[in-house]
């Protein structure tokens, strides 16, 4: 019993000596904070996700009042909390709504296949550095999820073995895009409203053998399309969002169902 | 004096505290991007390490060795380290704010560094008295720093030559820690 009561007291004299030395330094070396980092700082996510490519939120609310970051430096903060940044900075607000990723790729697995067995690190990452393309398609999907891992909102799950997107959850920080290693993942202003699903480059045949889901390039989207908003680059279909009205014919027509609605 | 000097050489050299002792291998990876970030959290770790072994000595030998408290020097040399981290975070903030600035995120993990541990906890091992721990921290503190200014140095070259894909990034920093840690290997000879 004796050893217990000197042990806690040993510990909490040492503990309570160390916390008045702490605030005695405290204030000897109190420096003042400029008060609009801290405000700034309130109106970011706080979630310190790092997506902006400062050290956290404090950082970055830093670099903001300093005028070396933007007032949108931070990814995904809504329109409201920027233009309270801009007023207590007194800059005039950017008006931009946060963005919203989504996977450019719909090989599930009933639609692709695999060539091989990946048994290395589950990481999509790794399994690039591997340089075994070992799905039938060399740009679609792994679905080892290296994009849910660094979503901070947990806004990413593999389902089907391709990732998906929660718009609801997303707050379009882009550090999905950042990560994928086959850049495939993209971002949208939210109100786009079609998009390919299809990344894969190869001609029509050879995107027939490898995916069934994939954009053949063969144009029926770009002829049905009165706003001409789709243009074919790269055997692949590209929405214009600013000319698109969301009508619908490009995904009734799509041979491949490679053009959907988000 | 000679001992205090020999002390000196094994802990900067001979049992260098990363690289073959694998103690705070975190930050010795984590910041040795650029030389000018490592120098600085160098003498950021010399400054913590030696007060931390100071303090760290004088409370064991003081307090914890003559009530028989020898089970409670982890957790009393952490809380030690924690609080000393926190007034020197406080002192660059107010003094040296560059350097404050420079080291960022890496400054509050010195506390969670375990070479600072390491060095408390193997002073009293070797039983050493309290002018010995403080030099035997700041050896350790001066091989940290030598260890991680070198890596710094060696990683702004790779990063101008043309390194293989798969090799790019972490692994090619880890085979050069090795090599490092084998160059080490001929100080053992000095012992």
């Amino acid at each position: 019993m004796q050893t217990v009561i000197i042990s806690t007291l040993v510990i909490g004299l040492v503990g309570l000596v160390l916390g008045l030395a702490l605030v005695t330094a405290s204030k000897k070396f109190y420096v003042e904070v400029d008060d609009r980092v801290t405000r700034v700082r309130e109106c970011l996510r706080g979630s310190n996700c790092g997506a902006c490519g400062y050290a956290g939120c404090d950082a970055v609310a830093e670099a903001i009042v300093k005028g070396e970051a933007r007032v949108d430096a931070c990814p995904g903060n809504s329109t409201e909390n920027i233009a309270k940044i801009a007023a207590i900075l007194g800059k005039e607000a950017i008006d931009q709504d946060p963005q919203c990723a989504y996977v450019q790729c719909a090989g599930t697995c009933e639609a692709t296949r695999a060539k091989a067995e990946y048994v290395g690190i589950q990481d999509c990452r790794s399994a690039v550095l591997s340089g075994l393309p070992y799905m039938s398609c060399e740009y679609g999907c792994l679905g080892l999820g290296s994009c849910v891992k660094v979503c901070p909102q947990g806004a990413i799950s593999i389902k089907d073995g391709i990732a998906v997107v929660n718009p609801r959850l997303c707050v379009g920080c882009g550090l999905c895009a950042k990560t994928c290693p086959k850049g495939i993942i993209g971002m949208h202003d939210r109100t786009t409203k079609v998009a390919v699903r299809c990344s894969n480059k190869n001609k029509g045949p050879m995107v027939k053998k490898a995916c069934s889901a994939g954009c053949i390039g063969c144009g029926i989207c770009a002829k049905q399309c009165e706003q001409g908003a789709i243009t074919v680059e790269n055997n692949l279909s590209r929405v214009d969002p600013e000319k698109c009205i969301g009508c619908g014919k490009c995904v009734e027509k799509c041979p491949t169902k490679s053009i959907r609605f988000l | 004096m000679t001992s205090l000097i020999m002390i000196i050489v094994t802990t900067a050299l001979v049992n260098n505290v990363v690289l073959s002792q694998f103690l705070g291998i975190c930050s010795f990876l984590g910041v040795s991007a650029q030389k000018k970030a490592s120098l600085s959290l160098g003498l950021a770790v010399t400054a913590v390490l030696t007060v931390a072994s100071l303090v760290a000595a004088l409370l064991y030998q003081f307090v914890l060795a003559p009530l028989g408290l020898d089970y409670l020097k982890t957790i009393v040399f952490i809380l030690v380290i924690a609080a000393l981290v926190q007034m020197v975070e406080m002192f660059l903030k107010k003094n040296a704010h560059a350097i404050y600035q420079s080291l960022g995120i890496y400054l509050p993990l010195i506390t969670t560094n375990c070479a600072v541990l390491g060095v408390a906890l193997t002073n009293v091992q070797n039983e050493y008295t309290i002018l010995q721990s403080v030099i035997a921290g700041l050896g350790t503190a001066l091989g940290y720093t030598l260890a991680i200014v070198l890596l710094a140095e060696i990683r702004e070259h790779i990063d101008e030559e043309a390194i293989p894909a798969p090799f790019r990034g972490a692994p090619i920093v880890l085979l050069c820690a090795t090599l490092m840690a084998m160059a080490f290997m001929g100080f053992s000879g000095l012992s």
